[in-house]
């Protein structure tokens, strides 16, 4: 009870803190009242639905590839303590590679359009869920291999009764971290890349400094990562808890 | 040299030979990615013509001074949200989604407030860094040791000076993960805004070429960019262990 | 040979008549809400005599660590008085020093550094500190390990720098929570006889929490006995040991029936443990 009270009150914190912003620069920022009432309207109107469709198209399949292929590659570089030790710096360079850079190539080899932006989300997810998931694998402790050992599992039998179960708090973690941007890497890609899409939204807003239709978009986009977000951190606490 | 090490230079070195085949025997077609030594011929062409000197240079203190700016503010927010145990249960999920919402839509904020330029750039570097800091701050302070708390208490000690004295220094080994990531994040941050947004700077100097259909210098600034990373992050990688060796923890 | 560590007022060896060094009356300690919370201590009445090494063994979970975080000002009882040198307890007083079970040593300081960290800290003037320093690492054991790293030192090893840094504050008494138990039997029994080498030397009042039988029955002179959870101090046992003690101690006839008699109290003790959910 208390700490839905405490969420109030900081979600209360901020909003006044939002409304003191929008009083000393009025020209750069909406109330939070005029945001939320856009976003609202914004939410309502045929006119956004294809957008966000379409986002939410892209960001499936990216969502899709970066976990499917963040855990294939994490996984199987972790179970063997050689490829896990010589992929983690390369992997963790990768990382803070900025991204962006790798735009033009992506549009070269993909062309403008969805699959585009399906590159983009997905190599900003790909990376880090391969981190953690590899990491995961790691530390899993050397005695429960034995076990599996011991008791003539197979490889898959092992993988799945053993590897999996154990390792999953810490790939949750790389998956919190995914999701976060991989939404954002579809979002940038259509920010410059796209004629459709909740970032070209945004985009056009700029251009034109429609500050109410960028601060409801932001609005909505916040509340459907931060539900998802607060999602997958219960779902992470779950199980870290349950494994210690 | 570590076997290891070894075992990562021909990984990195194969991928590199691979597409330096793929690209000359023309299976990539040169419209799309030419071959990394023309890459390397392009940078090299850039450096010594000097052309380039001014966004680079300008790119790079735009990225030290988020970075400063990101790692002491966040350390600070993080000190002070992990001293009010509610406060950071309460703050938690947002901290966690952050870096899903595409705050450079903020970028037009930050040019009314700071004008075109530097200010609004850097702005975006440290929105994009400081939370990275926060999180491994909250994360650091919560590795270390009860005992160390304790043994602060029995020593009578106050809040700010267990902070300084037994915290702080109990916590560097973690929060030296979070200055690295704070580094890369503000270093996207800027670049990306640059590359989105901006009129000077390496990501703008990026973009430009790319809309100029000039593959070959905007392959040798990305080729920059990556072995400036890497270095970055291969230093640092050396100062850690150094750091874990001494202090075991 | 002088200590340059030994207190002052410090009583001469021998039985009764010894002043109350610190005093525990109805001490009481309970978590969380005070009708349904977990009760970890219940009318404690311990009196600790000056100089005396006195034990507390009990069953995991009766609150051993609880008491002692009472009696160091760590923790503030429930209800009850705590009373160190005649004065109420309001936080951790001056004279005091504790050591823990995990290892508490500065990673990032040498182990000179360690052990003068408190030292320094007070304003000690430099020739004083050198003096203690020195004849702290000759105590431990630590002389060919003074500019090492805690890093680089076994668990035991750390253990005494723990030790060392606590006595170059010439506390009046010293609070031990399970200080060996990371550590194998063959290190506790030397760690055992460097403790009661430390106690002689100093002069200073020990208590000492431990859940091994023998190790109690070695070093003290009392042992108390806490019941399973919530705590309370259910038997005293007086070993009458003199002070020029070591390990072989467990040589002497009337070592066996001291262990007997804490034996049969604790075992009783141990299986409520055991019932309420709690480790054996």
């Amino acid at each position: 009870m208390k700490r839905a009270l405490d969420l109030v009150l900081l979600i209360a914190a901020g909003l006044v803190a939002w409304e003191a912003m929008h009083l000393a620069a009025p020209f750069a920022l909406t109330s939070p009242a005029e945001s939320l009432a856009k976003a609202w309207s914004m939410a309502l109107s045929p006119v956004f639905w294809p957008h966000a469709a379409e986002t939410a198209k892209a960001f499936a399949y990216a969502l899709l590839l970066a976990v499917g292929g963040g855990l294939a590659l994490g996984l199987s570089l972790g179970l063997n303590r050689t490829s896990a030790e010589v992929a983690e710096p390369i992997m963790i360079s990768a990382y803070s590679l900025p991204k962006v850079t790798l735009y033009p190539v992506i549009l070269l080899i993909f062309g403008l359009g969805i699959s585009a932006k399906i590159a983009f989300g997905t190599i900003h997810g790909i990376i880090p869920v391969a981190i953690f998931a590899m990491n995961a694998v790691r530390n899993l402790a050397p005695v429960h291999l034995k076990t599996a050992r011991v008791l003539k599992l197979t490889r898959w039998q092992t993988l799945a009764t053993v590897v999996v179960p154990g390792a999953l708090p810490e790939i949750v973690s790389g998956l919190r971290i995914g999701f976060s941007v991989t939404l954002l890497g579809v979002l940038i890609g259509e920010m410059f890349a796209s004629q459709r899409g909740v970032g070209y939204v945004i985009m056009a807003a700029i251009g034109v400094h429609d500050v109410p239709t960028i601060m409801a978009t932001i609005v909505l986009l916040g509340i459907v990562a931060v539900s998802a977000s607060a999602f997958l951190l219960w779902l992470d606490h779950r199980l870290h808890h349950r494994a210690s | 040299m570590s076997r290891v090490g070894a075992l990562r230079l021909l990984v990195v070195g194969g991928f590199v030979v691979a597409l330096e085949v793929l690209c000359r025997t023309g299976i990539i077609s040169k419209l799309v990615l030419i071959a990394p030594s023309d890459m390397v011929m392009h940078l090299f062409r850039i450096l010594t013509s000097r052309k380039a000197d001014a966004d680079i240079l300008e790119s790079l203190t735009n990225v030290v001074i988020a970075v400063l700016l990101s790692v002491i503010g966040g350390f600070a927010v993080g000190a002070a949200i992990h001293s009010f145990p509610r406060l950071r249960r309460a703050i938690d999920p947002f901290l966690a989604s952050y870096y899903a919402l595409p705050f450079f839509a903020f970028y037009p904020l930050f040019i009314v407030l700071f004008g075109l330029g530097r200010g609004a750039i850097v702005a975006i570097g440290v929105l994009f860094g400081v939370v990275a800091m926060i999180i491994s701050t909250l994360t650091a302070f919560d590795r270390i040791p009860r005992v160390l708390v304790r043994t602060a208490s029995v020593y009578r000690m106050g809040p700010v000076e267990a902070a300084l004295r037994v915290k702080l220094p109990s916590a560097i080994p973690h929060l030296f993960t979070g200055f690295k990531l704070a580094i890369a994040y503000a270093f996207i941050g800027v670049i990306a805004a640059e590359f989105i947004m901006a009129t000077s700077g390496l990501g703008y100097s990026i973009s430009y070429a790319f809309n100029n259909f000039d593959n070959g210098t905007m392959y040798g600034l990305m080729l920059f960019v990556i072995v400036f990373v890497t270095a970055v992050n291969a230093i640092f990688h050396v100062l850690e262990r150094r750091l874990l060796r001494r202090w075991g923890r | 040979m002088t200590s340059a560590l030994r207190n002052e007022a410090v009583a001469a060896p021998g039985d009764g008549g010894k002043p109350v060094h610190a005093r525990m009356r109805g001490v009481t300690r309970v978590y969380g809400d005070p009708v349904n919370g977990v009760r970890a201590l219940v009318e404690i009445d311990l009196d600790l005599r000056r100089g005396e090494f006195y034990s507390v063994i009990g069953p995991s979970g009766c609150g051993k660590s609880t008491l002692l975080d009472v009696l160091a000002g760590l923790s503030r009882p429930t209800t009850g008085t705590i009373e160190f040198e005649g004065r109420a307890l309001t936080g951790v007083p001056d004279g005091i020093g504790v050591v823990f079970q995990e290892d508490a040593s500065f990673a990032w300081l040498t182990v000179s550094d360690n052990i003068t960290f408190g030292l320094r800290r007070a304003g000690v003037e430099s020739a004083e500190i050198a003096r203690r320093l020195d004849y702290a690492l000759r105590l431990m054991g630590l002389v060919d390990f003074a500019k090492a790293y805690p890093a680089q030192l076994s668990g035991g090893m750390r253990q005494r720098v723990c030790i060392a840094r606590t006595l170059v504050m010439q506390p009046r008494m010293i609070l031990l929570d399970e200080p060996f138990g990371a550590l194998d039997a063959q290190t506790r029994l030397i760690m055992g006889d460097e403790l009661l080498k430390v106690w002689r030397e100093t002069g200073a009042t020990v208590l000492l929490i431990t859940h091994a039988l023998d190790e109690a029955a070695m070093l003290s002179d009392r042992i108390g006995i806490m019941s399973a959870r919530p705590g309370r101090i259910i038997e005293e046992v007086v070993t009458g040991w003199p002070r020029e003690r070591d390990s072989r101690i467990a040589a002497e006839h009337s070592f066996g029936d001291v262990t007997t008699r804490l034996w049969s109290v604790l075992r009783e003790e141990s299986l409520k443990s055991v019932r309420q959910g709690g480790g054996a």
